[in-house]
């Protein structure tokens, strides 16, 4: 048979012929074609040879036992090994058929179970949700329970409290019954008490009254028997006092619902006054505005109308209209004073912006101003140096000058505090002088009185020595007295003076005390001493200095010279 | 500010007679009558027993001296030092004893409340009155004195019976929504009655002359209720206090409440001005004279004074009361008002050393004044809205809109102010000791100076 198996042959051949992946061919195609035309395609009488080395070399590398002899050269095919080939062929093709059945169901089943693990997946994710969703809902419970759970606590806290409140409430209250009992307990022990002694006294004192004399009546009148006309009448004092005091409160409400109408049409019409010049001033709400007018004068008419039936104070209707027209114009009022505000907030602010402009630009000019003048100062400064000194000498004079003229102002100022003094001693002194002038007058003529009747034979030693101290006195005041005022233009004069207009009798305390004054001369002179010479050091230019110098001087000189004087007197 | 020299005086029996012309004390068993301003004695009247209770009658003619113990009462003229009368209860016994409004009748009440016997001066009759109510404040004569209003038990149900003291003829007689009448009062008008209730039970009704109920007035309910009521000069307001430490008014035309006074114990968020009487050590001697700092010469152990301003907030010393104790000693137990109606003065118990003064133009509170002893007696000038307190201590404190004074009493020894009295034109006050009394005569130009 080896048509047959050539057949055969050449039919594995057109099956193994082809396209390079051979092995792919065979497996997709798991029956064979058995077409007659793929067999003529691999081997043809021509190509044996080929396709018979082909065939050998495709089963060499299956593995197959070799279904040739390789002896010679036209290998020879052992038919039964090819048979065997096939036969190994055959089953290793039902091999792979059964394993690829096995892989098949091997796919399917995995495929399924693929399925089967999608629908759980579905499933699972379908719970998680649905216990997600319950988890929530689970939540939102508990936080209400939580919510209820603190009201219901808080309100337990009130009940508590409320609680505790009745309860202090009831123990005070139970604790005043126990003293409301006790107290009429301890009442009524008393009463008791007393039935018994009053059952027990045999004497029982009667009520007495003692009096003197019969009293008249308050008011003088005599007094009335008690008789119903009596009572009516009572009766008709009591309703009339209630009414009067009715009509008292009547009469002050009445009045006072006068004053407070008369105070509200007068807001009213303030209102509608100020609402019409408003609209004057506003242009854009004219509109608006006209309509207003017309109803403000309907308001007009109304205001008319309600100071009619004022005198009708009952009249509900006027006071309803007149509140409801009140409060109608104080709305417009108030919805255009708040326009007039939001305007006016943008009008101030414009304003502010304008005049913070002006004030910064006046703010640049000055600084500007400042600028250029700081340059000039410093074009002076860089000047030559001489011109400093100069300048600062001339300040230096400046200084000076200004510290003389002060000086100056003030020393003139003391004299002529000086000077009113003086007048004020001059003018006291010449009141003294003649006050003393008189006295002096006076003892001359008592003096020479005393002369002439002490020309009698019998003359008194004691008088004249008497009268001659008293005038020796008065004179040496007054000589003392001229003697400060013409030279001593200083202080201590007054006090000298003075001094010695009380002291009459004692002339060492007048002089203790001259010195005393006297004293304070040379530490005065001794102090302005001092200044004198400060500014001795400093103006050499001033006359003024070395002439108060000399003042000083003679002043010292004076004081000397005057104590001195005393100290002679004494 | 001129002091008087100190007379003596027992139970704190001194009254100025009402047309301000005598001043009647009681010493012991004798009854002293001196004129106001020479203070020199022009009657001493002798009674038969230490006197407990004296009072002046209407037209300033007669001295009532009632004796409870012995139950005797004795009436002298000043007119007739001769002229005696003496009544005598007998075993009925004496409770109290008042005149009528128009001075010749004298109303007893007997002992246990059992009867008031009417005393007529004029004809030597005799009436009485069955089952008045012993209470707080059970009887009230209105302001003319035409009527009085008398509180009484029947069947263990309160009433009201309205007297006319011309011939005590009686006017009305109804039943009251009490549980527990504890006191009535007249307007200042004499129209309307206000009448309420025991602490037990917040009630404050309000009657007219001829007994018809006008208005019920009640702030809460079971708490301790109503301490003080007290009528405005005006009868244009009714202030209640309260044991809840509140003062509410009442306005005349609606008996509603028209505010509320509360008494807190941190004063804060007010314009009222707070002093605060401050202690100074004894050896100081101040030379200023301001406004709110006067301390006249004292002796040398007594410790001088001043108020200062305090700012707010300001903490005012509360005594906490004994809560086991019946009548506790909280809430608003005094109120005053100025003659003017202008002021209000209340004292609230826990915060004893406090006066507050409230202004009822603005309804609210003008100042607070604070010490440091508890207030123990203030009132209101007659004529003008000038405060005079006493804390116990030897000072006299005065407040007034301008500003406030603590004066000391210039007395050697032991003077200590326990009450004091006004005279009736408002020159002068009266204060009394334990055993002692000295007048204050007010300088008016000190009174401008504190009114500037």
């Amino acid at each position: 048979m080896p048509d047959s198996s050539q057949v055969k042959d050449a039919r594995r051949c057109s099956v193994e012929c082809g396209t390079p992946p051979l092995r792919h061919f065979s497996q997709s195609s798991l029956a064979l074609p058995r077409n007659s035309q793929s067999l003529r395609t691999f081997c043809t009488e021509h190509n044996m040879q080929e396709c018979l080395s082909y065939i050998k070399q495709e089963v060499s590398l299956l593995s197959l036992s070799p279904f040739w002899t390789e002896l010679d050269d036209d290998s020879q095919l052992n038919v039964v090994a090819v048979l065997n080939c096939m036969y190994d062929l055959i089953q290793l093709h039902h091999r792979s058929l059964r394993t690829l059945e096995n892989m098949e169901m091997e796919q399917l089943k995995l495929s399924s179970y693929v399925d089967n693990l999608k629908t759980n997946n579905t499933h699972l994710k379908e719970e998680v949700e649905l216990s997600k969703r319950q988890n929530t809902g689970l939540l939102e419970r508990e936080r209400q329970l939580h919510l209820k759970l603190k009201s219901l606590q808080s309100s337990l806290k009130n009940e508590k409290d409320e609680v505790q409140k009745l309860q202090n409430i009831t123990s005070s209250r139970a604790c005043q019954y126990n003293h409301e009992m006790k107290r009429r307990e301890r009442e009524l022990n008393k009463l008791r008490e007393r039935l018994n002694q009053l059952l027990a006294d045999k004497k029982e004192r009667k009520q007495t009254i003692d009096l003197l004399n019969n009293l008249g009546r308050a008011d003088g009148k005599r007094s009335l028997w008690k008789t119903e006309k009596t009572e009516a009448k009572h009766e008709e004092e009591m309703y009339r006092t209630l009414l009067s005091d009715y009509e008292l409160r009547q009469r002050e409400l009445a009045l006072e619902n006068k004053e407070l109408r008369k105070v509200m049409q007068q807001i009213k019409k303030e209102m509608v006054s100020i609402l019409k010049s408003r609209k004057l001033a506003l242009k854009e709400e004219k509109q608006e505005l006209n309509g207003m007018q017309t109803a403000s004068d309907d308001e007009e008419n109304e205001v008319f109308d309600s100071s009619k039936e004022s005198l009708e104070l009952f009249c509900i209707h006027a006071r309803e209209k007149l509140t409801n027209s009140i409060r109608l114009q104080w709305r417009r009022l108030k919805s255009h004073v708040e326009k007039l505000d939001s305007q006016g907030v943008d009008d101030v602010s414009r304003e502010e912006k304008e005049e913070m402009d002006r004030l910064k630009l006046e703010i640049q000019q000055c600084k500007d101003f400042i600028q250029t003048q700081q340059h000039l100062l410093q074009r002076q400064l860089s000047s030559p140096i001489d011109q400093d000194s100069a300048s600062l000498q001339n300040d230096g004079l400046m200084l000076q000058e200004k510290m003389r003229l002060s000086e100056e102002w003030k020393s003139l100022e003391e004299q002529r505090r000086i000077f009113e003094r003086e007048r004020r001693n001059y003018t006291e002194a010449a009141i003294r002088l003649s006050h003393e002038r008189k006295i002096f007058e006076e003892d001359r003529a008592l003096w020479l009185k005393q002369q002439f009747l002490s020309m009698s034979p019998f003359g008194n030693s004691n008088q004249p020595h008497l009268l001659k101290s008293a005038s020796a006195l008065l004179i040496t005041e007054t000589e003392v007295g001229s003697l400060n005022a013409s030279e001593m233009p200083h202080e201590c004069q007054s006090v000298l003076v003075s001094q010695k207009s009380r002291s009459v009798s004692l002339t060492s305390s007048s002089t203790d005390d001259l010195e005393s004054a006297l004293c304070l001369i040379p530490e005065n002179g001794s102090s302005e001493h001092r200044k004198s010479e400060l500014f001795g050091d400093f103006n050499s230019l001033h006359e003024n200095v070395p002439l108060r110098r000399k003042q000083w001087k003679e002043s010292k000189d004076l004081s000397s010279h005057s104590l001195s004087e005393e100290n002679s007197t004494a | 500010m001129n002091f008087s020299e100190v007379f003596k005086q027992s139970n704190q029996l001194c009254k100025v007679s009402p047309d301000g012309k005598y001043l009647a004390t009681c010493v012991q068993y004798r009854l002293v009558v001196r004129d106001i301003s020479t203070l020199q004695i022009l009657q001493l009247y002798t009674c038969l027993d230490q006197v407990s209770h004296m009072e002046w009658s209407s037209d300033s003619l007669f001295i009532l001296c009632a004796m409870y113990k012995r139950g005797l009462v004795q009436v002298w003229s000043l007119e007739q030092p001769d002229w005696h009368c003496k009544i005598d209860e007998g075993s009925i016994g004496l409770v109290s004893s008042r005149w009528s409004p128009d001075g010749r009748h004298i109303l007893n009440t007997t002992e246990f409340h059992l009867r008031i016997t009417v005393w007529s001066l004029c004809t030597k009759a005799v009436s009485y009155i069955k089952y008045p109510k012993a209470c707080q404040k059970g009887i009230d004569f209105s302001t003319d004195g035409s009527y009085m209003a008398l509180a009484e038990r029947r069947d263990c149900k309160d009433c009201i019976s309205i007297f006319v003291c011309d011939d005590w003829h009686l006017l009305r007689h109804f039943e009251t929504e009490t549980q527990d009448l504890a006191g009535l009062e007249w307007s200042p008008n004499g129209c309307v009655l206000a009448v309420w209730d025991s602490c037990l039970e917040y009630k404050v009704l309000l009657y007219s002359l001829d007994g018809r109920l006008l208005s019920t007035y009640s702030a809460y309910e079971w708490s301790l209720g109503v301490k003080s009521v007290s009528w405005s000069p005006s009868s244009q307001f009714l202030a209640i206090g309260s044991y809840d430490e509140k003062v509410r008014i009442l306005n005349h035309i609606t008996w509603k409440k028209i505010v509320q006074f509360e008494h807190p114990a941190v004063i804060e968020n007010t314009k009222a001005t707070v002093y605060k009487e401050v202690e100074k050590r004894p050896a100081e001697v101040r030379d200023e004279f301001s406004l709110h700092n006067v301390t006249m010469d004292s002796t040398l152990f007594s410790t001088q004074s001043k108020y200062e301003i305090c700012s707010l907030p300001v903490q005012i010393p509360a005594v906490k009361p004994d809560p086991d104790r019946a009548n506790p000693k909280i809430g608003v137990s005094v109120l005053a008002f100025s003659s003017d109606s202008r002021y209000l003065a209340t004292k609230n118990d826990n915060m004893p050393t406090a006066i507050w003064v409230w202004d009822m133009q603005k309804m609210s509170l003008e100042a607070v004044l604070e010490h440091t002893l508890s207030v123990r007696c203030f009132l209101w000038d007659p004529c003008r809205p000038r405060l005079a307190l006493c804390t116990g201590n030897s000072k006299l404190y005065l407040w007034s809109p301008g500003g406030c004074v603590s004066v000391q009493v210039p007395v050697e020894g032991d003077f200590q102010v326990q009450s004091l009295k006004w005279h009736c034109n408002g020159d002068s006050v009266i204060l009394l000791g334990k055993e002692q009394l000295c007048l204050c005569y007010m300088d008016t130009e000190q009174e401008e100076k504190l009114n500037s």
